[in-house]
């Protein structure tokens, strides 16, 4: 705006009056209208250069071949074939073999993170401490197995996986609900299980664990094995054991017992490909509990 | 006679309303169907009591109707704290979710309580202000009672029941999922009716005029009421699953629905939030600073500029989605162009005060209304710039969305309310000034304070949170969880619920001020005589 030395006189108005307000007489400000003009230049060159303008059937393309989908391919495209050489050989070498060369462990753990953070976290958390129901991946307490290859067949074919022939499988009987055990049988298993780790959650009624001994080693020693320690070849956990996937305490363990668990998890060989598989194999194993 | 058809229409739709509670597929349904039916019995026996008494014909021609606008006013004060209410209760339940209480599932989670808290404020708060203050500004600036009689009532009353029906409808469950238009079938037909009636008292008003122009603010008004019609009915077009249900099936579907609401909820903002308050500006900062609008020119260039470029920025919403490329670069040209026509209006008021600058040290009401100028002046700079493609990338879903509508929403629409509501109270009332300048400037403070530390921490999560989603390493590979980008940000979560609760604090001292008002300030004269034109 030009510099005003002098303190102007108010402008004329335009004559009218509503209810006491007048209007000034002022033109537009010199700034404002070049911006707008500007702006309007501007837009019209822009929608020359980008697509813009719709007809019948299709738009202008615009004269820069600009296109997000296209952009979006192009990154893609461009990542994959930086990433090309080493997914290859991460879906080729032997699994042992990942960790001995730095290079394609580095490469294989950020890839693993990124996968486990967009496909993973959701049940196992961002860090993999997991959650009820959803296992500690940070530990060495293993359902299946902790091992890249018990980890990366996991993965494949996931657990209980309706979609995958491959599943690992096993069922834990419904005792209580299918009348498999009396109910004061129950109790007493629950306390013979508890008497397992009297450290963490001992028993409620320790009166009860002789007897509940009995039909531990009649119902449950078959998979949980005499000692309690669980069998990873079918998935059965370790009872002796402070780590509790459902909880420790006699109702939770009472609930286990009286109509079983029934955890899932999906098979990602559809889903994933052989090098993002064993990538994410990778990071889990190296998560603190890898065998 | 005339109470005669109204007592057998009143009859049939309370009879309706209870045959629709009767068959109700859905307790949203039914809630509504029996709060219209409760509506309906009541206006009936009202209407009956009052059969038979002599007619009053007293001449109210040379009055102003400034009943239906201090209704306007109490209905803006109250529901503006509810619906601020709301909103500091939701923003505390993102930053601590266990306030998603176990009892309260279903009705008070914050899925239920999003869509309540901005209909509270847009439409509760917002849609009274617009309502109340378009009533008193075109009798004043067209020297004519409002036409229709008690038609303006209708308008007031009928508003509220959408209010009524849509907020309980939220509660329990009656959505369409459409943002900013969320009441189901049944209230958008009855929102149309009011609406029409609306624009028939505005417009039989601007045609009694003694003026022999439209003053500027009327035509923000105005273009506020018919383009709001238009986009209401268009983007609520949709067929009902049962006649007694709440639930409706849009007539559009896929990126054509994505592209009309987001048609419809650009220019919400754009007609809504925009025009209608800067109708309101127009005539309170005049008013106000006792000045000369600045520029007569300037106020008529840009009505035409933003009205017609606002209604093509939509598509800037739905950058990289399945939208075609054509139309988001045209939301994106568009919403540029935009920039200096909304300025116009930011210069229009702050240009106005030039001569009367030394009012702001002593006028808390006009510290307001500048204030309020200005974060419009912020917004309107801010939305062109997201709506750059390649700033939408690092913007679009992330809080600075959030932050940049309440930078406009409390800023503008929020302070310009105020800012009429101080000076309408003393006129409507007859009182003599309001009972606390103090306590306006305490308002002024809290609720400025409470934008800066809204705005300023949404704007920092949401470009922190746009960075960590698209931060990747050296291989190309995501660094951050969605849930790790959800934990960053919830300190500035707080921050943002502190914010809110200051301004929260502010209304409530308001609405103290203007009873207080009411109550104790000294009675003057009354000024709602018909003034002839000059």
């Amino acid at each position: 705006m030009a510099k005003q030395p002098i303190k102007k006189e108010d402008p004329s108005t335009t004559g009218h009056s509503w209810d006491g307000i007048q209007e000034f007489n002022n033109p537009l400000p010199r700034w404002w209208l070049w911006i707008f003009y500007a702006c309007i230049v501007w837009g019209l060159w822009y929608s020359v250069a980008y697509p813009a303008w719709p007809g019948i059937k299709s738009a202008t393309a615009g004269y820069l071949g600009f296109s997000t989908r296209a952009e979006v391919a192009a990154d893609i495209a461009t990542v994959e074939a930086q990433n090309a050489a080493i997914n290859e050989k991460l879906a080729s070498v032997e699994l042992a073999a990942i960790a001995t060369d730095p290079e394609l462990e580095g490469y294989a753990k950020s890839a693993g993170s990124a996968v486990f953070k967009t496909w993973c976290a959701q049940c196992h958390q961002t860090n993999g401490a997991g959650a009820k129901g959803y296992p500690n991946l940070q530990d060495d307490d293993w359902l299946w197995g902790g091992s890249m290859e018990e980890i990366h067949l996991t993965l494949l074919h996931g657990i209980r996986s309706e979609t995958d022939d491959d599943t690992r499988y096993s069922e834990m009987p419904a005792f209580g609900r299918d009348e498999l055990l009396e109910e004061e049988e129950i109790s007493q298993v629950v306390n013979y299980v508890m008497s397992l780790t009297p450290n963490v959650n001992p028993p409620q009624d320790a009166s009860l664990v002789a007897a509940g001994a009995v039909v531990y080693e009649d119902n449950c020693a078959s998979c949980h094995m005499e000692d309690g320690s669980g069998d990873r070849s079918q998935g059965a956990p370790n009872l002796a054991d402070a780590i509790w996937l459902y909880g420790g305490d006699y109702a939770s363990i009472s609930e286990t017992v009286h109509n079983s668990r029934y955890g899932v998890m999906p098979d990602w060989n559809e889903r994933l490909s052989e090098a993002q598989i064993r990538a994410v194999a990778t990071y889990v194993h190296q998560l603190g509990g890898g065998e | 006679m005339g109470n005669y058809i109204k007592l057998v229409v009143l009859a049939l739709i309370a009879l309706f309303a209870l045959i629709a509670t009767n068959y109700a597929r859905d307790l949203a349904y039914m809630v509504n169907a029996l709060t219209v039916a409760l509506v309906a019995g009541g206006l009936f026996i009202w209407t009956l009591r009052k059969t038979g008494e002599p007619a009053t014909t007293a001449d109210l021609s040379g009055e102003y109707m400034d009943g239906v606008v201090r209704a306007g006013v109490i209905a803006t004060s109250l529901w503006g704290v509810v619906g601020f209410l709301v909103g500091v209760t939701i923003a505390f339940q993102l930053a601590f979710p266990a306030l998603n209480f176990e009892w309260a599932q279903g009705y008070a989670n914050f899925g239920r309580l999003r869509p309540l808290h901005t209909s509270a404020v847009i439409f509760a708060f917002g849609g009274n202000a617009l309502i109340a203050t378009s009533f008193y500004v075109v009798q004043r600036t067209s020297a004519a009672r409002l036409w229709g009689g008690n038609l303006a009532w209708f308008v007031f009353w009928g508003f509220q029941l959408v209010i009524v029906l849509a907020a309980t409808g939220y509660l329990l469950g009656a959505t369409q999922s459409k943002e900013y238009a969320e009441p189901e079938w049944y209230v958008d037909w009855w929102l149309t009716i009011v609406w029409v009636a609306y624009l028939a008292v505005f417009v039989g008003t601007l045609v009694k005029r003694k003026e022999p122009h439209i003053y500027v603010a009327n035509w923000f008004y105005l273009s506020f009421i018919i383009t709001v019609a238009m986009l209401h009915v268009v983007n609520n077009l949709s067929i009902p699953v049962s006649m007694f249900g709440s639930k409706s099936v849009q007539v559009f579907s896929g990126v054509q629905d994505a592209m009309t609401q987001w048609w419809y909820g650009h220019n919400a903002v754009g007609f809504f939030l925009t025009a209608g308050f800067l109708g309101m500006m127009y005539y309170f900062i005049p008013k106000q600073a006792e000045r000369p609008v600045f520029s007569y020119k300037l106020s008529i260039i840009h009505f035409w500029a933003l009205i017609f470029i606002y209604i093509w920025a939509g598509p800037h919403h739905l950058h990289y989605t399945a939208l075609p490329d054509w139309a988001s670069t045209l939301g994106m040209v568009f919403s540029i162009v935009l920039w200096m026509p909304s300025w116009g209006g930011m210069i229009n008021g702050l240009m106005t005060l030039s001569g009367a600058w030394d009012k702001l040290r002593t006028d808390p009401i006009i510290r307001m209304m500048v204030i309020s100028v200005g974060f419009y002046g912020m917004s309107t700079f801010e939305g062109p710039m997201m709506s750059i493609r390649a700033v939408n990338s690092l913007s679009h879903y992330t809080d600075w969305t959030i932050g940049h509508v309440h930078s406009g929403a409390l800023g503008w629409n929020g302070m310009i309310t105020f800012g009429a509501l101080y000076f309408l109270v003393p006129k409507l009332w007859n009182r003599e000034g309001l009972y606390s300048l103090r306590l306006v400037s305490w308002h002024f403070w809290l609720a400025t304070i409470g934008i800066i530390l809204y705005a300023a921490s949404m704007w920092v999560t949401g470009i922190m949170e746009g960075l960590m989603w698209r931060e990747v390493d050296a291989n190309g590979f995501l660094v951050n969880s969605f849930a790790d980008t959800v934990s960053a940000k919830f300190p500035m979560y707080v921050v943002r619920g502190l914010g809110g609760t200051l301004f929260l604090t502010g209304a409530i001292i308001m609405c103290y001020n203007l009873w207080m008002t009411v109550k104790r300030s000294p009675a003057v004269e009354a000024t709602n005589q018909v003034v002839p034109a000059e």
